[in-house]
């Protein structure tokens, strides 16, 4: 009998159309495999158990009578935390959220329950999605399938922990400067950063709000491709929401796998791990990401090299404008409508239980970030730093611009080095930021960006990262799904196959 | 050289209203110093003539239709808040009993 918690969602949705499996059997198995190895990865801050086994039992007795479901009614799916959940905790990985129930829930979360997915629970994260490890959530560590003592990447670092370890079959994250992109490229993971604008952000738990798009976490290509045009498209309640429809994505993965890469021109980005760039990068990551780019020409793709000047400054300017977005946005937690109160005590006054407040509630890295960005706003220093950020911030674009003329997709490694035993960045920012080096650019600029598994080096997941101009999305699905089909039939199987069973790990 | 200094942190830690503790101060001193000198290196850039980019979508006077939609519940939202009081939030003090 198949696994049902190995299976990729095209599959599950097959066996669910077709009554081969029930909606309860398969939550039940995930429910299952999560109260057994949930300790041990650390994946979620919460499981909506009874709910998940009511929704599903609802799916199931509509199938019964005949009812017209959509195709992905019945398969579970988790939520990173700072995804807003009626009723449902929602804490972004913050104390200072802890026990809030919102009052309402994000579109994101009403498609994904309108198409009829069962929500198994919320996903551990970076608090406020600021980090790239998750080792700065305020609960729990997140633990990586493929070796328990290292990262599962971050900041969606448990929604990666949960789709690698089987304890969901794809879950939502959220990206910043890399943050679905980073943590799937370190699980075995396809991750997928949409076009900024085309995945609403109304009730997302703002970060950076110039930047943050959610996007899907998933084991295929073709699944994020099926999840990613249920949660996307116009939302008028997300005033930088794109009102334009999406680009057939599923179909472009479907066409990618067919494997005829004939009249696509990718370009190779000599500043993310070429020559003269390469310092800082594990050399297995090197290897992958050039016998990855030779399977893209082999399947007829031109490659060329692409020069990007300015990508060489997307760390400094990222770490300036996320931080200046995150104290302003950081300033709606003032212990008075929501979450977190302390020292309200009658002696102290409105200002100072703020204070107490932010200061009890926030972790380190959110406080620096919040001083970080509350430097970069003051004046005598916002032209110098803020205000020279948004003009590098123009450089890049327009140097995507330039290079967009000529190639129909850019790629890079996913990150410069997999991924690094727990707790050796923690104390080093400056560490810890590097990890996001390759994925800066295209957030930057707002730009569609998948990862896709290209190899394993010392035993750990490589990604790709495929990145497009904008609203070209299908351009990147198709790509992955190129790589993806091409090194699933040369090894004979899925590179998450290799992913050890968690006992023999633990 | 340093380019932000304890005093600096105080500074702006209580612009952020952030209590930080002593140590806090000391540790996070050191550690935004480096990572300013780290962001500091956008200053190497020649942008003299470009523009600045806040967002990568170019979006102005986004307006819904002006019609009238139903709020949230009151009880739903004053259920997520520390205190309330008389169907409205709670706020602590707002004026020093000298005043």
């Amino acid at each position: 009998m198949t696994d049902l918690t190995r299976t990729d969602v095209a599959e599950l949705s097959r066996l669910l159309t077709a009554g081969e499996v029930s909606a309860v059997e398969l939550t039940r198995a995930h429910l299952d495999r999560i109260a057994a190895d949930d300790d041990r990865l650390g994946a979620y801050l919460h499981v909506e158990g009874d709910a998940a086994l009511a929704a599903a039992t609802a799916v199931d007795e509509a199938r019964a009578t005949g009812a017209e479901l959509g195709p992905l009614a019945g398969v579970p799916v988790a939520l990173k935390d700072l995804v807003v959940t009626e009723g449902v905790p929602t804490t972004s990985g913050s104390k200072i959220l802890e026990g809030w129930r919102p009052p309402y829930s994000a579109t994101i979360a009403t498609r994904l329950a309108e198409a009829g997915t069962v929500m198994l629970g919320k996903t551990n994260m970076d608090e406020f999605a600021m980090g790239s490890s998750t080792e700065n959530s305020a609960y729990q560590v997140s633990r990586n399938p493929w070796d328990l003592d290292r990262i599962p990447g971050g900041s969606s670092g448990g929604s990666s922990a949960a789709v690698a370890g089987s304890l969901a079959p794809w879950a939502i994250g959220t990206d910043t400067g890399g943050s679905i992109r980073q943590p799937a490229a370190l699980t075995g993971l396809v991750g997928h950063k949409p076009t900024y604008g085309s995945v609403s952000r109304y009730g997302l738990i703002a970060f950076s709000s110039s930047l943050d798009q959610a996007g899907p976490m998933a084991r295929t290509v073709l699944d994020a491709a099926l999840m990613h045009e249920v949660i996307g498209g116009h939302d008028p309640r997300d005033s930088t929401s794109i009102d334009a429809p999406l680009a057939g994505l599923a179909d472009a993965a479907r066409a990618g796998a067919a494997g005829d890469l004939r009249g696509v021109r990718v370009g190779v980005v000599r500043e993310l791990g070429g020559d003269g760039h390469a310092d800082g990068y594990d050399a297995g990551v090197l290897a992958r990401t050039r016998e990855a780019v030779e399977v893209l020409a082999a399947l007829g793709a031109e490659v060329v090299e692409v020069s990007c000047p300015s990508f060489d400054l997307a760390l400094p300017a990222y770490y300036l404008i996320a931080p200046s977005e995150a104290s302003s946005n950081l300033a709606r937690y003032e212990g008075v409508r929501f979450g977190l109160r302390v020292g309200d005590d009658g002696r102290h006054d409105l200002d100072e239980v703020m204070a107490l407040t932010r200061e009890q509630g926030f972790g380190p890295e959110v406080k620096r970030r919040i001083i970080l960005g509350t430097y970069a706003l003051s004046s005598g220093y916002y032209e110098a730093y803020y205000g020279q950020a948004q003009k590098v911030r123009t450089l890049i674009t327009r140097e995507f611009t330039a290079a967009f003329a000529g190639v129909d997709v850019l790629v890079s490694p996913t990150t410069p080095t997999v991924a690094f035993p727990l707790g050796t960045r923690v104390d080093d920012p400056i560490a810890m930021y590097a990890a996001d080096l390759c994925t800066l650019p295209a957030s930057l600029a707002g730009l569609p960006a998948i990862s896709v598994p290209s190899g394993l080096s010392d035993g750990l997941p490589v990604g790709l990262q495929i990145m497009a101009p904008a609203l070209a999305d299908d351009r990147c699905y198709r790509v992955a799904a190129a790589l993806e089909a091409a090194q699933d039939a040369a090894r004979g199987h899925r590179l998450l196959d290799e992913l050890p069973a968690l006992a023999g790990a633990a | 050289m340093s380019t932000i200094s304890r005093d600096d942190v105080a500074h702006l830690a209580r612009l952020s209203r952030l209590a930080v503790t002593d140590e806090e101060l000391d540790r996070f001193a050191g550690q935004l110093d480096q990572v300013l000198a780290a962001v500091a290196r956008v200053g190497e850039a020649a942008v003299a003539d470009v523009p600045p980019m806040s967002h990568a979508v170019p979006l102005t006077n986004v307006l819904r239709a002006d019609e009238v939609t139903p709020s949230l519940p009151r009880d739903a939202v004053l259920a997520g808040a520390p205190a309330a009081e008389d169907d409205r939030f709670r706020v602590p003090r707002i004026l020093q009993e000298e005043a």
